[in-house]
């Protein structure tokens, strides 16, 4: 009876071993401040761990990986019902209301010692993180390579996504 | 309560491996320690290893980018002296407890 308990409890162990993450894949479309913060958290975490980690960013998601607006990002006021709630969304609507939602946020987070969005590629990449640009949004918003941050390794297809997701233990992350 | 055997003295140290009280580490056991994650340390391994230890007596929350600021290695040299997770393997083979950063 206990024998085949162990047994068991040491098949759970190599399966729990086998089942180990051992690549993520994210894929950030957001170009809001917290959107792609937690793309780069978790891409960041990842590496940390050990975990392989490829970084795909498409449509609005580019805009943090061009040299102009990845230190930039806004968060959305409006439109956001978690944004402090009871705001009213005239008010929200405001001319610079968004500017100095994200300046405050901006400062939280420095506090937290959490880096700027080049900071965080650079760290990435150091890490031996991989970073893309979509051809597709990128010809949409007529981007260019040089427009890009140099972490950016490559402007690809989506074909060229999924084969950055190849292997065992794989994960892909859509935000 | 794990332990490990070390020049005949007892070490306590928690599920993960991690050493439970930084005074019983000593050079000699970082060895022992490194060569489990097969890594030969270096006098640039010791100089990491002995920064982390000094911030972490300071009370300070260590995080990898607080390592590539220190002035003795930048990130992507952090990575290559303690590949595959490098603030977790040198916080261990340095005696001190488990990082808790997420950045």
């Amino acid at each position: 009876m206990n024998d085949t308990l162990e047994k068991n409890q040491t098949k759970v162990q190599e399966l729990k071993v086998k089942a180990k993450v051992k690549k993520v894949l994210i894929i950030c479309s957001k170009g809001k401040i917290e959107d792609v913060y937690a793309a780069l958290v978790m891409a960041n975490g990842a590496l940390m761990e050990g975990i392989e980690a490829k970084m795909f960013f498409t449509f609005f998601g580019l805009e943090a990986i061009t040299k102009k607006h990845a230190d930039h990002l806004h968060t959305a006021t409006v439109g956001n019902p978690a944004f402090m709630p009871g705001m009213p969304t005239m008010v929200a609507g405001l001319p610079g209301f968004e500017a100095f939602a994200s300046y405050m946020m901006k400062k939280e987070m420095d506090k937290l010692d959490m880096p700027h969005v080049t900071e965080f590629l650079q760290m990435i990449d150091a890490g031996g993180g991989e970073i893309y640009a979509c051809k597709l949004a990128a010809d949409m918003f007529h981007l260019k390579k040089e427009d890009f941050l140099p972490e950016v390794k490559a402007i690809i297809t989506v074909g060229d996504m999924y084969a950055l997701a190849d292997g065992e233990g794989t994960q892909i992350i859509f935000i | 309560m794990e332990t490990l055997e070390f020049n005949n003295k007892t070490i306590a140290v928690n599920e993960e491996g991690y050493l439970k009280d930084s005074a019983q580490w000593s050079p000699e056991l970082a060895h022992q320690l490194a060569k489990d994650v097969n890594i030969n340390l270096t006098d640039k391994h010791f100089q990491v290893l002995n920064w982390l230890r000094s911030k972490q007596a300071e009370g300070i929350a260590l995080s990898i980018r607080k390592v590539g600021n220190s002035g003795i290695v930048d990130i992507k040299e952090f990575y290559q002296l303690f590949p595959g997770g490098p603030l977790k393997i040198s916080s261990k083979i340095a005696g001190i407890p488990k990082p808790v950063s997420c950045i």
